[in-house]
């Protein structure tokens, strides 16, 4: 969009200076409040330390400083720096002190520095708003020693402008510092410095930030995982929903000749096959040459992308952050406050906007310590980039406001907007082409495709929040019952037979009409194999040491990483209902894990989905046993258990099984408590005595 | 009532208790047997069952019904407490022994997840079961801790003591400064009333006041029973003011404070309280009279006053939607006390003397009533 900008400035006669347009539009840029400007100023450099760092395959550490320089807080001084790769010396002039320039803006994947204006305009900004030049200090892996620039732009000529210059022996191998001089605010609030670090340390676990503020305070947050993420390859564009400019332009640059040579080269997922049912379908000669293509053309071919069946865009150009990193992150961030669940990530499937494949995903944290009565927290993400302006007219936002929440928990006035509730939500969309709703990028445009798609994966991860909350109060109801039952009708039974001096009668049938539920038992223990014994003393043992059990470990502590250990899981099902029942278990394991079955096998074992086949005598039950082997501790920690062919309703501790399974025979989500059947009518309409009572003030 | 033992059956214990107790247990056993989830049905001691029967004058229950069962965790437990206690009341019939209600609360401590939480339970429990049965909890061998009233008058009673052993006593010339004290039970078979010669009774709310005309010899100057009700009337005080008005034909008065409170006691001497509506027809003596001190007295004699506080004024008011107090003599009371923002003791007729309340004030009212002779 800038481009175009430009492009109609040079249409423009008059020459318009860089500076005047930069003033014009700092709207657009990242500098239209002293508070902004400065995080845009931290953004940029932090951004390019991600990405080289990425590029490098180095495990980035990246500080930023930020120091009061006048006493009345309006001047500050800006230092990032980075253990990159470095710029060698010929560059650096051009990647600091000129506009527009950079390798990111037509390479198509998915990259952070897409969305930036890029760190000349920082300059730009510095040099405007208190004339100072901009220190640079990098250094190469080849090179012994490192450079130091000062920079500015000459804004005529839109070209590097260097006041100094100098080596300097530097303490690491490589990287890069920069030293920007401007007019600012810092504060410590929502949308500052501060939040984007913490926002960033959560979204890439694999870079190290350190940050130090203008009073001296320095936080660290530190590196939570040591994978680097995916390299992303450069693709070309798919032909589902290139627009009609881009075609024209496309067929501009193309060295082909022919046009369906042209569509092969041009475009990605586009064979010769492919390309000759795209002329076909379009009604165009295959021979037809590229120059001859006109609007017309191009709009035809438009059409037949359409009709003619394309492969998906390739995935490789995205980096998506994965369900396991996105949980390290989000544990990371939150630090000591302690959430009563991590809900597992969602990464979903690729999909296609525009010619362009993105990528959704979220993560949910809910409960504990997290506040119950404020609107829940909103983290957004676009290619690793942390959001933090604009958040209503997100696309991210207006999803999750459109989901109603009271289904799964929360409080929301009238089923939209906000909820309130113990929640945090973070959703990262990662594409080769994020469209945004205005210049500035800070927030995603409200795309149906991508609004639709980030409301599924909300859904879906929002499913499994009920299923948590669900158990726990079915528990909760069916553990006054249980009390009833296995506490208090036996000893009312024996009462009464001693009274009358009967024999004390049978109660299994008296415990299933209270009941009256299938209750679902299921745990889950970290277990590690005994340590071995120590070489016993001459004394001898006062009191007889009992034979070595397995260890049974649920806390971490003392527990040195790697111990090699395992998952013990155990379901077990009681039927406390008045019949005998036929129904089916399932149970969601990670697919890696090596699984060791009890007595009881499952009917199927598919890609981590076991499913048992049950049939329960009325007040008996049936155990499941399993061991899973190969998963690290803490990625297993609740079971899904799932149940089919049965009434849900009289379910306790488990849900139906979700329609993804891919599975016939599905059963609604049914929304009530347990359901009365036949042999508890009678019940409605009695007024229980303990609930209407009340003392009366007469005596 | 509780009689010497006839052994029922061979190796069967006898069954002493009254006998809804064990039909109560019969049932529970029997749903058990039957495989049903217990219930016990009961009358509804609630407000909304109140009903207030025209033709005796007295609160009664009406016709609600609610039940107690064990599908919920609480329900579970009262059928639970409900069965040791019946097993305990059994237990007492055949060791002849009685117990307080404190007691009673204490002992069920031993019974594990059937244990009151505090006494108010407790107490309500042997309520509810007297509601069931409708037995008085005298006949569940069980008593409360409260003492009953004092009385001094020309009246003789006969009292079967804890030894078993008849004791007669005159309430005026057998007692010392502070009268005879009303036993827990007052029930015919531990007390009679044989002989007296008084033209009425009259229930005293304060000590002080009691004090003050027997100190007076107002009892033998005008032929009355005095009863010092100790405050709120325990349920044998009550008892024993409806002998004497049923059995010696004595009208009976009240005289009491004048502020809302006050005007209760006189509500639950005459027409019952609704906590013990189901036994109204033993407890309440709907002739009875309120004498005073009423709020036109206050104006009438112009008594030492206090302010009416916001819980007096609230309680006035539910008095209003009370159909008990819905006579036009309250109505008009009630508007004079909440117009006039005040209230008074019945010992602030002291202000015109010692002798003034039983020369002056009770000979008038007592004539105004057609009660005395003079």
């Amino acid at each position: 969009m800038v481009e175009s900008i430009a492009e109609q400035m040079a249409e423009k006669r008059k020459a318009i200076s860089v500076s005047e347009f930069f003033e014009r539009n700092k709207q657009i840029l990242g500098f239209d409040s002293p508070t902004k400007a400065l995080l845009t100023c931290v953004k940029e450099a932090v951004d390019n330390s991600l990405d080289a760092c990425e590029e490098a395959r180095i495990l980035p550490s990246i500080g930023v400083q930020i120091e009061q320089l006048d006493k009345d807080g309006g001047v500050y001084k800006v230092i990032v720096d980075d253990n990159g790769p470095g710029i060698v010396k010929k560059q650096i002039g051009s990647v600091f002190a000129k506009l527009l320039y950079g390798s990111r803006f037509h390479a198509i994947r998915q990259s952070r520095g897409q969305q930036g204006i890029g760190i000349s305009s920082c300059v730009l900004y510095a040099q405007i708003t208190t004339g100072r030049p901009t220190k640079v200090i990098t250094k190469v892996a080849e090179k012994d020693t490192a450079v130091v620039m000062e920079l500015m732009i000459d804004t005529r000529k839109n070209e590097p402008s260097v006041v100094k210059e100098d080596v300097l022996l530097w303490d690491r191998p490589s990287g890069t510092r920069v030293e920007l001089q401007v007019k600012g605010r810092y504060v410590k609030a929502k949308a500052s410095v501060y939040e984007y670090l913490k926002q960033c340390a959560l979204v890439n676990p694999h870079a190290r930030f350190t940050m130090v503020e203008p009073d001296g305070t320095r936080t660290v947050f530190e590196r939570a995982d040591e994978t680097l993420p995916q390299v992303t390859r450069e693709v070309k564009p798919h032909p589902y929903g290139t627009e009609l400019g881009t075609i024209l332009r496309m067929s501009k640059e193309t060295k082909s000749y022919k046009i369906t040579a042209f569509l092969q080269e041009a475009f990605s997922r586009v064979s010769a096959r492919v390309a000759q049912d795209i002329c076909e379908a379009a009604g165009l000669d295959p021979q037809m040459r590229v120059k001859d293509i006109t609007v017309e053309v191009a709009q035809k071919l438009i059409e037949a992308f359409a009709k003619v069946k394309i492969m998906a865009p390739e995935t490789d150009c995205l980096s998506p952050i994965g369900p396991v990193l996105i949980r390290k992150g989000l544990k990371n961030v939150l630090g000591a406050v302690r959430p009563e669940i991590y809900l597992p990530p969602l990464t979903r499937d690729p999909r296609v906007f525009g010619g362009n494949p993105f990528v959704v995903e979220i993560g949910m944290v809910y409960g504990g310590d997290l506040p119950k009565d404020q609107p829940i927290a909103i983290l957004r993400f676009a290619n690793r980039v942390p959001l933090l302006y604009e958040p209503g007219s997100c696309a991210m936002t207006k999803a999750i406001e459109n989901v109603d929440w009271r289904r799964y928990g929360l409080e929301q006035r009238g089923g939209q907007g906000t909820p309130v509730g113990p929640l945090v939500i973070m959703v990262h969309i990662g594409s080769t082409k994020v469209p945004f709703t205005s210049e500035a990028k800070v927030a995603v445009a409200a795309v149906p495709e991508i609004q639709e798609e980030v409301e599924l994966a909300l859904k879906a991860c929002a499913r499994r929040l009920k299923s948590h909350l669900n158990k726990k109060a079915q528990r909760e109801q069916s553990r006054e019952k249980f009390t009833i039952v296995s506490e208090v009708l036996p000893q009312i039974a024996k009462m009464s037979a001693q009274v009358l001096e009967k024999p004390v009668p049978d109660i299994s049938r008296s415990l299933t009409k209270i009941m009256n539920v299938i209750w679902i038992d299921d745990r889950v223990e970290w277990r590690v194999p005994p340590k071995p014994e120590p070489p016993k003393g001459k004394k001898k043992a006062e009191t007889p040491v009992p034979a070595p059990v397995a260890a049974t470990q649920t806390t971490l502590a003392g527990v040195p990483p790697g111990t090699p250990g395992w998952h013990q899981v155990a379901v077990d099902v009681f039927n406390y209902t008045a019949r005998t029942r036929k129904m089916r278990l399932h149970l969601e394991v990670p697919p890696e894990a090596k699984i060791q079955f009890g007595e009881a096998e499952p009917e199927s074992i598919e890609n981590g989905r076991l499913t048992w086949a049950l049939t329960i005598e009325s007040v008996k039950k049936a155990e499941i046993s399993l061991t899973l082997r190969g998963i690290n501790r803490e990625d297993y920690g609740e079971n899904e258990v799932f149940v089919s062919e049965i009434d849900p309703g009289i379910v306790v501790g488990a849900e139906p099984l979700p329609g993804d399974w891919g599975v016939d025979k599905l059963i609604e989500e049914s929304e009530g408590g347990p359901a009365r059947e036949e042999e508890d009518a009678g019940g409605e309409d009695e007024v229980d005595v303990d609930e209407v009572t009340t003392v009366e003030e007469d005596e | 009532m509780a009689s010497k033992a006839k052994p029922k059956a061979e190796g069967k214990k006898a069954r002493l208790a009254p006998e809804e107790l064990y039909t109560i247990a019969e049932s529970v056993y029997n749903q058990l047997k039957g495989g049903d989830i217990p219930k016990v049905d009961m009358p509804l001691r609630t407000k909304a069952n109140m009903e207030f029967s025209k033709k005796s004058g007295v609160w009664q229950l009406g016709k609600m019904k609610g039940v107690r069962s064990a599908k919920k965790l609480l329900g579970a437990r009262m059928l639970l407490r409900t069965i040791h206690l019946i097993e305990f009341i059994d237990e007492m019939s055949r060791g002849a022994k009685t117990s307080t209600l404190r007691e009673m609360y204490y002992i069920s401590e031993g019974w594990d997840k059937g244990k009151f939480d505090n006494q108010g339970e407790s107490d309500l429990l042997v309520e509810d079961l007297e509601a069931i049965t409708h037995r008085l909890r005298e006949d569940f061998r069980l008593r409360p801790e409260e003492a009953g009233a004092s009385v001094i008058g020309n009246l003789q009673i006969e009292e079967t003591n804890r030894r078993g052993e008849r004791k007669r006593i005159h309430c005026a010339d057998d007692v010392g400064d502070s009268g005879y004290n009303i036993p827990s039970n007052v029930e015919k078979e531990k007390l009679k009333i044989v002989k007296w010669d008084a033209d009425f009774v009259m229930a005293i709310e304060s000590g002080g006041m009691f004090d003050r005309l027997a100190e007076n010899g107002f009892d033998e100057e005008y032929r009355c029973i005095l009863v010092h009700l100790k405050g709120q009337p325990a349920r044998s005080t009550r008892r024993l003011i409806k002998r004497l008005n049923e059995e010696a034909k004595l009208p009976v008065v009240t005289f009491c404070d004048c502020d809302p409170w006050s005007f209760r006691i006189y509500g639950s001497v005459a027409y019952g309280a609704i906590k013990t509506a189901y036994i109204s027809d033993y407890l309440a003596t709907p002739s009875a009279e309120c004498l005073g001190v009423i709020p036109s007295d206050i104006v009438r004699y112009d008594l030492p006053t206090d302010n009416l506080n916001e819980e007096d004024v609230k309680a006035l008011n539910a008095m209003k939607t009370d159909p008990r107090f819905d006579t036009v003599f309250w109505r008009t009371e009630i508007d004079t006390m909440l117009s006039l923002g005040k209230k008074a003791e019945q010992q602030s007729l002291a202000k015109y003397g010692l002798e003034f309340v039983s020369n002056t004030y009770l000979p008038q009212k007592l004539t105004e009533m057609g009660i005395a002779r003079r």
